[in-house]
């Protein structure tokens, strides 16, 4: 967020729910409320913002699908990134390892995850359309790499431009 | 204190008088006042272009003495913690101002000066108070000092509602501001704990409809206001960290003396209150906040539209005077009017107390946020504000 406002010089704003990040997001000249992004943007108007950023929030949000529909609805575009759940070597730790995958793009223990909800590319990819969200752009990223072949296999992270 | 210290401090206080004759002060009451003295400090140095100017605003029982004066060093602020050399709000680096409140007793034009038109003091006599008053004299003040733009304007409870009508009132006269632990208005609750107060204070004998000056101050009243007042400044917690169900002296139980801990510090608040502060000038002030709003009818979306300054809202998790929710309907009303925002609800157990106590977090976050101010961080540079949205 940083960078964008440095770079692309947009206006930006934060919803952060940790009393901490708040501390480092001021520290480093950042606008934010503390807030639940649960309920967060219910106050904004429809199409207040030109993006809204879901950046690795939205599996941990209690109701993923009415942050969505409310990020979609204050904004003209939202962006969406998101661990892949069925990425390769998770697919590996669970099938021979016989055990929940721990990853870079997915790093806690079962016992102390802030993710509520795990799904995969494919998965999200089937919501979007089952709620007729157009998907405008969607780029898949591994090991800082861009990955076309498989990415619901090879794919560590899916990031999405969705629009209503 | 010695004598000499004591000139020193006043030495240190500065005086600005206006609202003379034919003219006057005129209140949002419609009525006129005047001449108007507002005693003030000053620390650090005002910058060439005159960008560094902070403005504090105190709550209730405050006063201009608000952080120590280069030459004292046993005589600290209310808020010495945080502003000084190098401390949150730097005076080596900003222009620090804080006025003692129209209506107020700490060298403020109140109901204890003289009224020039009687030659004794106003007591009830003197005119309804609002916040907006209280503004409006600040504003004179810092136009007499030649500051076009505040840095930012800062205060807590009572010295947020100023924050929050500088905001309304002069949004082209701040850069940013910062309301703590405050509200846009007074719930019925609110005013009922100010209201057991001031009827502590009527109900004194000694307070004979104000016109006390000349004879016993209501010194039990105002003592009992100023103890209900700091029961709701604390929390639970911190009131049974700090007492307990300790005993003071158990000497003679069932006398009505002051038994527990809680007892004795009440009473030794209510009564070193007194020392310092006017009965009359408490029945006004709080008459002030209580009939403080902001919204007065309009729009919760309309309120700040157009504010170009920044915000930043503070809050505290045990705080029951002034909870978090209504520092969240504040946020709510920047969020709709697109002001630039950050809000933060810090955890603590003081109570409404925590403004002036919970120092580290709120110093973190003064400081940067003010940095960012001085600055001129680049969020929303070229980005018209209408582009943001309508509500």
């Amino acid at each position: 967020m940083s960078k964008l406002i440095k770079e692309k010089r947009v206006r930006a704003q934060g919803i952060e729910i940790n009393e901490e990040s708040i501390h480092r997001c001021v520290s480093i000249g950042l606008s934010v409320f503390q807030e639940d992004i649960d309920t967060g943007l219910s106050d904004y108007a429809d199409n207040s913002f030109d993006y809204v950023i879901l950046n690795q929030t939205f599996q941990q949000v209690k109701n993923p699908s009415f942050v969505l529909r409310e990020a979609l609805r204050v904004s003209k575009k939202t962006i969406v990134g998101f661990p892949n759940f069925l990425y390769i070597s998770s697919r590996l730790q669970m099938f021979f390892g016989g055990k929940v995958p721990v990853s870079p793009s997915l790093p806690y223990e079962w016992y102390d995850t802030p993710n509520l909800h795990f799904f995969s590319i494919a998965n999200f990819k089937e919501y979007c359309k089952k709620e007729k969200i157009q998907i405008e752009k969607e780029i898949f990223i591994s090991k800082n790499k861009k990955v076309r072949f498989l990415p619901n296999i090879f794919g560590e992270v899916g990031l999405f431009l969705l629009s209503k | 204190m010695t004598v000499l210290d004591q000139q020193l401090l006043k030495s240190e206080t500065k005086k600005f008088t206006f609202g003379y004759a034919p003219d006057h002060f005129i209140l949002e009451s419609g009525e006129k006042i005047g001449p108007v003295t507002l005693a003030y400090e000053t620390y650090g140095k005002l910058d060439k272009k005159r960008t560094n100017a902070i403005l504090v605003a105190h709550a209730l029982s405050g006063d201009a003495h608000v952080a120590r004066n280069q030459k004292e060093n046993n005589n600290p602020g209310w808020w010495d913690n945080l502003i000084g050399p190098g401390k949150g709000i730097d005076t080596n680096k900003y222009f620090v101002i804080c006025s003692n409140i129209i209506g107020g007793c700490m060298g403020s034009t109140g109901p204890s000066s003289i009224n020039p038109q009687t030659g004794y003091e106003y007591g009830i006599d003197f005119p309804m108070i609002s916040i907006g008053d209280m503004v409006n004299a600040q504003k004179l003040l810092i136009d007499n000092l030649g500051i076009e733009k505040l840095l930012t304007v800062i205060g807590g409870s009572m010295g947020g509602m100023q924050v929050l009508q500088w905001m309304i009132a002069y949004p082209e006269r701040i850069r940013s501001s910062i309301p703590i632990a405050t509200t846009m208005k007074h719930t019925p609750q609110q005013i009922a704990f100010n209201e057991a107060g001031r009827q502590a204070i009527i109900a004194d004998p000694n307070w004979k409809k104000g016109q006390y000056y000349s004879s016993r101050v209501p010194a039990k009243g105002l003592a009992v206001a100023r103890m209900i007042g700091h029961i709701t400044y604390m929390s639970e917690i911190s009131m049974s960290e700090k007492f307990g169900r300790r005993f003071k002296r158990r000497k003679e139980p069932y006398k009505f003396g002051a038994e527990f801990e809680v007892e004795g510090y009440l009473r030794y608040c209510g009564d070193n209150f007194v020392k310092r502060f006017d009965a009359n000038s408490y029945l006004y002030l709080t008459k002030a906040i209580d009939y403080f709003n902001i919204l007065n009818g309009k729009r919760l979306a309309r309120i700040f539209k157009g504010l170009k300054a920044k915000v930043l809202v503070i809050a505290f998790k045990s705080d029951w005077l002034y909870p978090a929710h209504q520092s969240q309907e504040i946020v709510k009303a920047c969020k709709l009017s697109g002001v630039d925002t950050t809000y933060c609800e810090i955890k603590s157990t003081y109570g409404h107390d925590a403004f002036l106590l919970e120092i580290e977090e709120e110093e973190h976050l003064i400081k940067h946020f003010l940095n960012t101010v001085t600055n001129g961080s680049n969020n929303g540079v070229e980005k018209p504000e209408t582009d943001l949205h309508e509500n």
